[in-house]
C-alpha cells in the first residue's frame, strides 16, 4: 500500500508568537527569520531576522554541530545554546526542522535560569506562553522563601526560650544564685576533667531569728544581700549555690590552698556578720563554713566531698559558730 | 483550619489592635496554651473559637471584623508576601479573578495540607461577576470584600464588590470591575527585590 502524505502545518507569525514566545525561525541557510517577541527581550539589540544563527549562537548540544540538519536531533533529544557574545543566558529547548527543508524551528527557554532571566529582563506573565508552567514555578519559590524565612524567625525565638528556660532550670529564683542541679553538673564536669578545686558549705546563723522576729519578709532580703556578699566575695569562675533554706554551696575551681581559703572564708564570714537593714530594723545573723578540697581524695565523688564538707561545717557550728573549719583538719595528724 | 490561618487571626489582631488585645482574645477563647508554631491542620474548632473571640473581646461585628482581616491581609506591610502572591493570580484585576479558581490547586502544590475554601468566579455580565465561596468558616465573603477591594486598588481598578449573602453553597460576592486603568496600582515585579536564581 502507497502511503499518501499527511499535508504539514503553517502558522502565521503572530500565531507562532502566541504558542511559542520563546521561538526562532531559521531558513534552510541558517538565516533568522522569525525571532518570538519574549526572546527579543532577553537578546541583545539588533538581533532579528537577516543574522546567522551560527554567528551569534554557540551549539552545546548535541556536540560537533556543523550544518543545520546537526542541529535537529533525530529523536528530539533537548538541545542546549549560548550567545556567543556578552553574559546572556544558556538556553534550553527543542529543535525540528521545516516541512520540505525549508529550514529549522526551534523553541527555546530558560531552564533552570528562569529566575535569574525574569529579574534581569523584567519578564510578566504575559511573557510566558499560557502552557508554562512558569508562573507556578515562581508562586512556589516564592511561598518557599516566605516559609523559610518564618521558619527561621520561628528557630531563633524557640532557641531563646530554650536556653531561657535552661537558665531557669539552673537558678534559684529568690537570688539568682545557681542551683543544686546546676552544682551537680558543675561537680561531674569538675571531677571528670580531674580540676583540683574547693567545696565550701556555708550555712547562716540565726538566721531562723530574723524570719521569725521580723517575717519572711526580712528573711527573703536577708538571703538576698548574703547572696549579693557571696558573688561579691568570690571569682565569676566560682560557682555561689543556694542549696536550700539558709544554706549554700561555693565551689571554687583551682584553689585549693587552705590558707587563701580560710582567709576567703573569713571575709565572708565577716561580711555577712554586719547587721543587714531591713525597713529600718538591723538584721543581725552569721555563717558557719565546712571547707574540703579535691586533693583530699584518691577518687573524689561529689556525694563523698559534700558529705565532708558538710562535717567540717557542723564542727564549725558546734565550735560556736562564726567560724571556718577545713576538712582535712578535722582527721587525726598522719604520724 | 490550618494553623496559617489561625496565626494569620494573630498577626491581624495584634498589628491593629495590640499584643495586649491578642492576649485577652486567647484568653477569652480559652487558648492561652495554644501552640500556634505547629502548622500543621490543627483542631477545626480553633479558627471560629478565635475569631468569635476576637468579636467578642473587641466589641466588633464579625462582619466587619473580617472585612477589615481581608483587607488587612493584603494592603498591612507585615503583609507584602502575602499580596505578592495574590498578585501572582495576573497581570490585570480580571485575570487575577478568574485565578481565584485555580487558586486552591495552587496552594495546595505548596502547602499540600492546607485547603483553602473552593472558589467558584461566575461572569454574569460585562464586567460584572458573582463569586461563591464554600462555608467552612461563617462570614468569609466578607473577608473576600475586604480582600478583593484592597487588591483592586492594589491593580489600580475601579471596582465595586458587595456581600451578597449566603447562598446554598456557602456565601456570595458581587463583584462590578468599572475601570481597569483607573489609577496607577501598586509596583509588582515576578521576582522579588535583590533575589537571584
Amino acid at each position: 500500500m502507497k502511503q499518501t502524505p499527511k499535508p504539514g502545518l503553517t502558522l502565521d507569525h503572530g500565531a507562532l508568537d502566541g504558542l511559542m514566545p520563546m521561538h526562532l525561525a531559521l531558513d534552510s541557510t541558517g538565516q533568522i527569520v522569525s525571532v518570538g517577541a519574549t526572546l527579543r527581550k532577553v537578546l541583545p539589540h539588533g538581533v532579528g531576522p537577516g543574522l546567522n544563527f551560527f554567528d551569534l549562537f554557540q551549539v552545546r548540544r548535541p556536540g560537533r554541530v556543523q550544518t543545520l540538519e546537526q542541529l535537529c536531533p533525530p529523536q528530539g533529544q533537548k538541545i542546549s545554546v549560548m550567545l556567543r557574545l556578552g553574559e546572556q543566558p544558556m538556553f534550553r529547548g527543542a529543535a525540528v526542522p521545516l516541512a520540505d527543508a525549508k529550514g529549522v524551528l526551534l523553541n527555546l527557554s530558560f531552564g533552570a535560569g528562569v529566575l535569574e532571566a525574569v529579574r534581569r529582563f523584567h519578564l510578566t506573565e504575559s511573557d510566558f506562553a499560557p502552557t508554562d508552567l512558569t508562573m507556578e514555578m515562581l508562586y512556589l519559590v516564592e511561598v518557599k522563601s516566605i516559609l523559610t524565612e518564618d521558619l527561621r524567625r520561628t528557630n531563633a525565638r524557640l532557641e531563646g526560650e530554650t536556653s531561657q528556660a535552661r537558665a531557669d532550670a539552673l537558678t534559684d529564683p529568690l537570688t539568682g544564685l545557681q542551683n543544686r542541679r546546676s552544682l551537680e553538673q558543675t561537680l561531674d564536669k569538675l571531677i571528670e576533667t580531674r580540676m583540683p578545686f574547693a567545696l565550701m558549705h556555708l550555712d547562716l546563723d540565726f538566721f531562723k531569728i530574723v524570719n521569725d522576729n521580723l517575717g519572711h519578709a526580712a528573711g527573703d532580703f536577708v538571703l538576698q544581700q548574703v547572696a549579693k556578699i557571696l558573688l561579691a566575695e568570690t571569682r565569676d569562675s566560682d560557682l555561689v549555690v543556694r542549696v536550700g533554706g539558709d544554706e549554700f554551696v561555693l565551689v571554687l575551681p583551682a584553689l585549693v590552698s587552705s590558707p587563701k581559703l580560710r582567709a576567703i572564708a573569713q571575709r565572708i564570714i565577716n561580711q555577712i556578720s554586719r547587721p543587714i537593714l531591713f525597713e529600718g530594723q538591723a538584721c543581725t545573723i552569721s555563717a558557719s563554713i565546712g571547707i574540703t578540697v579535691s586533693k583530699n581524695y584518691q577518687l573524689a565523688t561529689a556525694a563523698e566531698m559534700q558529705a565532708d564538707a558538710d562535717m567540717a561545717l557542723y564542727a564549725s557550728k558546734r565550735a560556736g559558730r562564726g567560724r571556718v573549719r577545713l576538712f582535712q583538719s578535722l582527721l587525726p595528724k598522719q604520724a | 483550619m490550618h494553623g496559617l490561618v489561625n496565626r494569620a487571626l494573630g498577626y491581624f489582631t495584634r498589628d491593629t489592635y495590640g499584643e495586649a488585645a491578642w492576649g485577652a482574645v486567647l484568653w477569652h477563647a480559652k487558648l492561652a496554651d495554644f501552640n500556634f508554631d505547629n502548622l500543621s491542620n490543627q483542631k477545626p474548632g480553633v479558627t471560629d473559637q478565635l475569631v468569635r473571640a476576637i468579636s467578642e473581646v473587641l466589641d466588633r461585628p464579625r462582619e466587619s471584623l473580617l472585612e477589615d482581616m481581608g483587607n488587612y491581609l493584603v494592603s498591612h506591610p507585615n503583609c507584602q508576601p502575602l499580596r505578592r502572591l495574590l498578585r501572582f493570580g495576573g497581570a490585570g484585576f480580571i485575570d487575577f479573578l478568574f485565578s481565584l479558581d485555580e487558586l486552591p490547586d495552587r496552594t495546595r502544590l505548596a502547602l499540600p495540607d492546607f485547603h483553602l475554601p473552593d472558589f467558584h468566579l461566575y461572569e454574569i455580565g460585562d464586567d460584572r461577576f458573582t463569586l461563591t465561596v464554600d462555608g467552612r468558616l461563617c462570614g468569609i465573603g466578607h473577608l473576600l470584600v475586604g480582600l478583593l477591594r484592597a487588591l483592586a486598588d492594589d491593580y489600580g481598578a475601579l471596582a465595586t464588590i458587595e456581600h451578597e449573602g449566603r447562598v446554598a453553597a456557602g456565601e456570595s460576592v458581587l463583584i462590578t470591575v468599572h475601570e481597569h486603568g483607573f489609577a496607577k496600582g501598586q509596583k509588582f515585579d515576578l521576582t522579588p527585590e535583590g533575589a537571584t536564581g
